[in-house]
């Protein structure tokens, strides 16, 4: 059912029947039959969901009218899932490459000690619940074609948007790619994927997978003091006296690798040092779970109607962020442009989207306003917001 | 009179309607906080039964040329778009249910089975009536600019036909409703204040009044073939039902006996306390069962849904029995009646307010200049009620 909506007759199929439904669309009245028959928000039901490694759970998803399968191996969708009444966002890589599975999208996710969203999805969320979607994003993914030599970084659940990669090329004929995965968990009860991730190295040559249990092995060293030795053991369960094992010692070629490193901000902070040091920061590629921001704007005075506050700003910082520095009660989700939980109306002025560099205009003589996400967007000249 | 000291006219202190804004604002706090799965529910419910509902009577239309389907289709759709216009797309628009974030259930992006433009709406009802309740002057909902419904409104000639004017609105309320946004007042004075501003509403008007008639009057009958004029009729007859319902409801918010109205000076310096004194004492609230309300849009609770318009409606017989309270503990009326004898006051005002103000409607002025009565004999909620509720001297 998901052609239904895409080609040109169906869509003129579907203006004929908004005549009908006006001011609804045809989508509000077929949701009755099947919550799945609306494009007018992207939804997807559970289909099942499957425990992982301790406190993580895999959900297969069966997206409604309107998903393209488009996504690229590493990109990320939003989830949105109603707790208590109201829809909370939060955004989770996809970790199956486009098309597989017969049109179900994959998902792993770490219940968070104190991730309410993330929880619910792991333990409270039954087969069959709708859910919302954004869709997928991200620049986190492998070009084509591959580098010569490649090196993966991740650590916890930053594995999974390279397992769609590994995935993804795992399904490639004759795969001669040079590649490392370092992968470090607290320990085997939590590494996720351990079993397939054996199974893909054994199954290609050319795959060199290391995984890592920090519990035993300490953490990955990324500070740039130390300097690669020669002749350091090749060993999938680096153990010794040393708490910590340097990147160098693991893979000491790292500086011949393009690299794609996903895990807790600390660690990409010192990967991102450690590469910048190195003089390779274009080598490396990070995925942090961001908007990530290519335009700027103006700056200007965004003054918050309703709090009576007022606050000069550059062209970098969001009106969220502004706000929030003001002390303005600012609602606020994923801050990045998805969940639509921040946004405000915009009496006057203008605001610019950080992502794509659109205008939001609304004159000083316009009666009407318009809704602008405060999360990704920064002040374009002076404006008011109703906050 | 319309009153210009709210304070002094509900003989309260400064410390008083401070500390009742405090109550008013706990009971908000109190709903925002307890907000959840059951009144998602509620919404979604109301959603599902009225698309339900919307689509039987669309289907019994397909027989409209046997009576019993006609009746039926066209009272089922009468439903359909009261449900529609009232208990859902009123309360959307307001944001009451904005808080699900759910931008299919949203104020920015709900649009409403009626000729008139939501944004319209959400300008000249969320904003200018809800703002200013019942200041002469700024509400435009005192009277609608055409009707005079308080002696505190000059008398005009043109205000004899007003039971004309008063019945037409009635029959026609949707396309009332849709020019209502616009400068009717500039119109009348051929001195618009801004043409620009007029000629894009009045085209934003003309394009969801194209689309609505367009379906209920051209496809629908269309789509039902060789029965067109019956469907057509029924659809017709449909949309009277809701204007001629929507009316009466909306007719008895704030026109009732004892529903005051208030002067631009009580707007200088107005503090939140005084906000929600100038709501309650301007608003009248109907009695009724659950269905009653549910079919009015919850408006039965007019002075719930003014103190606070963004709570969703399915909460306001809980806060009705606290604002009762709130109203014994600080003497101050709760303007409630039979829906029938509500209407029935609002209609009398009107005709009687066609001829100029006589004698009597003057001396009722001037006792309403005194303020609520203090008098121990009314001290309840109910007693004062009573004394708004004094049949004027015809």
């Amino acid at each position: 059912m998901t052609a239904i909506g895409d080609s040109p007759l169906a869509r003129r199929v579907r203006a004929a029947a908004t005549r009908f439904t006006t001011p609804l669309l045809p989508d509000d009245y077929l949701t009755l039959v099947n919550p799945l028959w609306s494009a007018r928000e992207l939804r997807g039901r559970i289909v099942s969901v499957t425990p992982e490694a301790e406190d993580a759970a895999t959900l297969v998803v069966e997206p409604g009218w309107g998903w393209t399968f488009e996504h690229t191996a590493g990109q990320y969708v939003g989830i949105g899932v109603a707790i208590d009444g109201r829809y909370v966002w939060r955004s989770y890589s996809l970790t199956t490459p486009p098309s597989r599975d017969g049109r179900r999208l994959v998902i792993t996710v770490r219940a968070m000690p104190d991730g309410f969203a993330s929880h619910h999805l792991v333990h409270g969320v039954e087969p069959g619940t709708v859910v919302r979607l954004a869709p997928p994003q991200g620049e986190f993914v492998l070009p084509d074609p591959l580098p010569g030599k490649v090196l993966f970084l991740t650590a916890g659940s930053g594995i999974t948007p390279v397992m769609a990669m590994l995935r993804s090329l795992d399904r490639r004929p004759a795969g001669t790619e040079d590649l490392v995965l370092v992968h470090s968990a607290p320990d085997a009860e939590r590494a996720l994927f351990a079993e397939e991730l054996d199974l893909l190295a054994r199954r290609h040559p050319g795959w060199r997978i290391v995984q890592r249990h920090t519990s035993t092995d300490g953490r990955l060293d990324l500070s740039p003091a130390t300097p690669p030795r020669e002749g350091t053991p090749r060993s999938d369960r680096a153990t010794g006296s040393s708490p910590r094992t340097a990147l160098g010692d693991l893979v000491p070629d790292w500086r011949e690798r393009e690299t794609w490193a996903c895990g807790p901000a600390a660690m990409l902070d010192d990967a991102e040092k450690l590469w910048a040091d190195a003089g390779l920061a274009d080598a490396l590629h990070l995925e942090r779970f961001a908007a990530s921001f290519s335009g700027s704007a103006e700056g200007g005075t965004i003054t918050f109607a309703r709090s009576g506050r007022t606050v000069e700003t550059d062209g970098a910082t969001t009106v969220l962020q502004a706000g929030e520095q003001a002390g303005v009660p600012m609602p606020f989700g994923c801050r990045m442009g998805i969940c639509h939980t921040c946004v405000a109306p915009l009496r006057t002025g203008a605001v610019r989207d950080l992502r794509d560099g659109t205008e939001h205009r609304v004159a000083e003589t316009d009666q009407s306003t318009r809704t602008v996400q405060t999360c990704v967007t920064a002040a374009a000249g002076d404006c008011t917001v109703d906050l | 009179m319309a009153i210009s000291d709210i304070t002094e006219f509900a003989h309260l202190t400064d410390a008083d309607v401070e500390a009742l804004g405090e109550e008013f604002d706990q009971i908000r706090r109190d709903v925002e906080a307890s907000r959840g799965a059951a009144d998602e529910e509620y919404i979604r419910s109301i959603i599902r039964t009225q698309r339900r509902i919307e689509i039987a009577g669309r289907a019994a239309l397909f027989g409209s040329v046997v009576p019993p389907l006609w009746m039926a289709g066209a009272a089922l759709l009468g439903v359909a778009k009261i449900l529609e216009n009232m208990e859902i797309g009123h309360n959307v628009m307001h944001g009451q249910w904005d808080w699900m974030n759910d931008p299919e259930i949203h104020s920015a992006t709900w649009e409403w089975d009626n000729v008139c433009p939501a944004e319209q709406w959400k300008h000249s009802h969320n904003y200018l009536h809800h703002t200013y309740t019942n200041v002469l002057g700024k509400d435009k909902d005192v009277g609608y600019e055409i009707l005079r419904v308080t002696s505190d409104q000059k008398w005009n000639p043109v205000n004899l036909a007003q039971p004309v004017f008063n019945t037409l609105l009635m029959l026609l309320f949707q396309h009332g409703v849709a020019i209502h946004d616009l400068d009717i007042d500039g119109l009348l004075k051929r001195d618009i204040s801004d043409p620009e501003e007029f000629k894009a509403k009045l085209e934003q008007v003309g394009r969801k009044m194209r689309r609505q008639m367009g379906k209920d009057y051209l496809l629908f009958p269309l789509l039902t073939g060789p029965f067109f004029l019956t469907t057509l009729t029924a659809n017709m007859t449909a949309n009277l039902i809701r204007n001629v319902w929507s009316y009466a409801i909306i007719f008895c918010g704030h026109f009732p006996d004892g529903a005051e109205v208030f002067t631009e000076e009580q707007l200088e310096n107005e503090t939140q306390g005084e906000w929600y004194l100038r709501q309650l004492l301007g608003s009248a609230n109907f009695t009724g069962g659950r269905l009653m309300h549910v079919m009015s849009g919850s408006l039965g609770y007019q002075i719930e849904h003014h103190l606070f318009p963004d709570l969703p409606s399915n909460r306001y017989p809980e806060i009705a029995e606290r604002v009762k309270e709130i109203c014994a503990k600080y003497d101050l009326p709760y303007n409630i009646g039979p829906f029938p004898k509500q209407f029935w006051r609002s209609i009398r005002t009107i005709w009687r307010l066609a001829l100029p103000n006589r004698k009597a409607a003057a001396e009722q002025a001037a006792h309403e200049a005194e303020g609520l009565r203090r008098d121990g004999a009314s001290t309840s909620p109910a007693a004062e009620a009573g004394r708004v509720q004094e049949p004027v001297a015809a």
